[in-house]
């Protein structure tokens, strides 16, 4: 039988609450969200925090997707099935709805969180690819108020985040950009697990032309956020299979993956160029109209 | 610490270790053992109950989170000795073999018709994909469902029709 080694469990009523807690009960103190990828760390005393914060409670503050014209904000306690069900965020970045059908299964989908899937920070979430293609910002809150950081500098390497000991991550932001499209793929050994690799891509055209694009790889190692060498080939340049492939082998030469029961580090690496050049091209074709709904 | 819920409609308190998992606290303090304890890692799915009428993985959940809340466990589902067409139809095309599954699969089905009282076979294949059974290759199973959703659909139109009479009477 596996239970977590003991703590003490309080219940946050509000953000500020939570963030107080946090303060008072110092270092030893873990926010718990879905739980997902809390409890099964602390059943295996990969983690043994003292107190448990549950903020489960503060969904009026932290549970909301808000569209508006240049930007869509999330709060960091929207479920994953929240952000699979939503037709708005399917229609301005449908990366979130192919994510998200692979994410899990439909039970876990009703626990886990935006926010614990980016703080738990495994390279294996498919999350954090998500938001590092979209080139989202992360708002961290603390005693001192608000601060923001983008999803490079969130992410300082494997289960390490920018939020610091008495504070959380509230809020997700993510720019909405005119003539842009985004899409993700993911090989995964049977549904529901977690990925063998995936990718996910977001492009802003500029008539015929990418003007800026960027590339999210997911399990092929750690610390992939914004590869900028992948930004810069695409910018300026007129979609082409050419072009998709030369990026997919920029994504595979980042990559680092090691070799598990999931595959050997060989298939990881071409799935991330596969996958890469997938989600460039489902990108381009959505974000110009010319998308014909197949698979891959 | 005290904990209290409502579970299957009835107000239950017991004093445990903040760290008790939902599951063991319905198995081993309120003595609800119909809800089973399998993989321990959130994979199986056989430990499913609903929280607030939506179902959740018991082992990978604190009973301190669930305080406060509604849960619904499997022996919620039959209801002043009536079986729900979920369990009925489990019986009628051998949803089950070893059983052990069953709990968390009646659960996840009877959230799936709640919301969706019409489901085609690629949608209870989804509903259920983060269970695992070992024994019935899952077809039983889908007929299972679908035979509760038809039942579900024959006694609405039958509901309907009855009012529609006493209307027009
Ligand atoms: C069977 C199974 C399969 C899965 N498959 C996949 C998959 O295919 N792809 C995938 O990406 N994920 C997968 N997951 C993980 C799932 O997405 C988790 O829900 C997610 O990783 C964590 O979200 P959570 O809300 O449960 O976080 P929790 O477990 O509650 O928290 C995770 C970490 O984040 C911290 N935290 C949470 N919220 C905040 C906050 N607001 N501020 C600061 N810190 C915070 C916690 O302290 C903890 O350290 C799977 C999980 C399971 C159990
Ligand atoms: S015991 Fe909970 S999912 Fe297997
Ligand atoms: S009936 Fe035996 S595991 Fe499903």
């Amino acid at each position: 039988m596996q239970v977590p080694a003991p703590f003490e469990y309080e219940r946050a009523t509000s953000v500020d609450h939570a963030i107080e807690l946090l303060n008072r009960l110092g270092s030893e103190a873990r926010i718990i969200a879905g739980g997902h990828s809390l409890l099964p760390m602390m059943k295996l005393r990969m983690a043994a925090p003292e107190y448990i914060i549950d903020i489960n409670d503060l969904s009026a503050e932290l549970q909301y997707i808000n569209i508006s014209d240049n930007e869509i904000r999330i709060g960091a306690l929207t479920r994953h099935q929240q952000l699979l069900e939503s037709d708005e965020l399917a229609a301005a970045l449908p990366i979130f709805r192919d994510a998200e059908k692979v994410i899990a299964d439909p039970v876990v989908r009703n626990k886990g969180t935006l926010g614990g899937s980016l703080c738990q920070a495994d390279p294996s979430e498919d999350l954090s690819a998500v938001c590092d293609a979209l080139d989202a910002s992360c708002v961290i809150k603390g005693l001192d108020g608000e601060r923001m950081v983008s999803m490079h500098d969130f992410h300082r390497g494997p289960y390490e985040t920018a939020v610091a000991d008495g504070e959380m991550l509230t809020e997700v932001r993510i720019p909405l950009r005119p003539n842009s499209s985004s899409a993700y793929h993911k090989v995964e050994r049977r549904a529901g697990d977690w990925a063998v690799a995936s990718a996910g891509a977001a492009v802003t055209m500029d008539g015929d032309v990418i003007a800026d694009g960027r590339v999210g790889l997911c399990a092929v190692g750690p610390n992939l956020t914004n590869i900028e060498p992948i930004s810069e080939a695409l910018r300026g340049q007129a979609p082409s299979e050419e072009l998709y492939a030369r990026v997919g082998q920029i994504a595979a030469d980042n990559s680092s993956p090691n070799t598990d029961t999931r595959g050997t580090a060989a298939y990881k690496t071409h799935l991330a160029k596969e996958l890469t050049i997938r989600s460039l091209r489902k990108a381009v074709a959505r974000a110009t109209g010319t998308d014909t709904g197949a698979v891959a | 610490m005290q904990v209290t819920m409502t579970i299957n409609g009835e107000e239950v308190s017991r004093e445990v270790e903040p760290r008790t998992l939902l599951v063991h606290f319905l198995r081993d303090h309120v003595g609800l053992t119909g809800t089973h304890w399998g993989c321990d890692t959130s994979n199986c799915g056989t430990c499913v109950v609903w929280i607030d009428e939506e179902p959740v993985k018991s082992c990978t959940h604190l009973a301190a989170m669930a305080g406060g809340h509604a849960v619904r466990t499997v022996e919620g589902l039959e209801v002043d000795g009536e079986l729900d067409p979920v369990q009925e139809g489990f019986i009628q095309c051998h949803g089950l073999q070893c059983g052990f599954c069953t709990p968390g699969m009646m659960m996840t089905a009877r959230a799936l018709l709640d919301r969706n009282p019409d489901p085609d076979e690629a949608t209870i294949r989804e509903a259920i994909s983060g269970q695992i059974c070992r024994c019935t290759g899952y077809s039983t199973i889908i007929r299972s469902i679908q035979w509760a959703a038809s039942k579900e659909r024959e006694t609405a139109v039958e509901l309907a029709g009855a009012s529609n009479e006493g209307a027009s009477a």
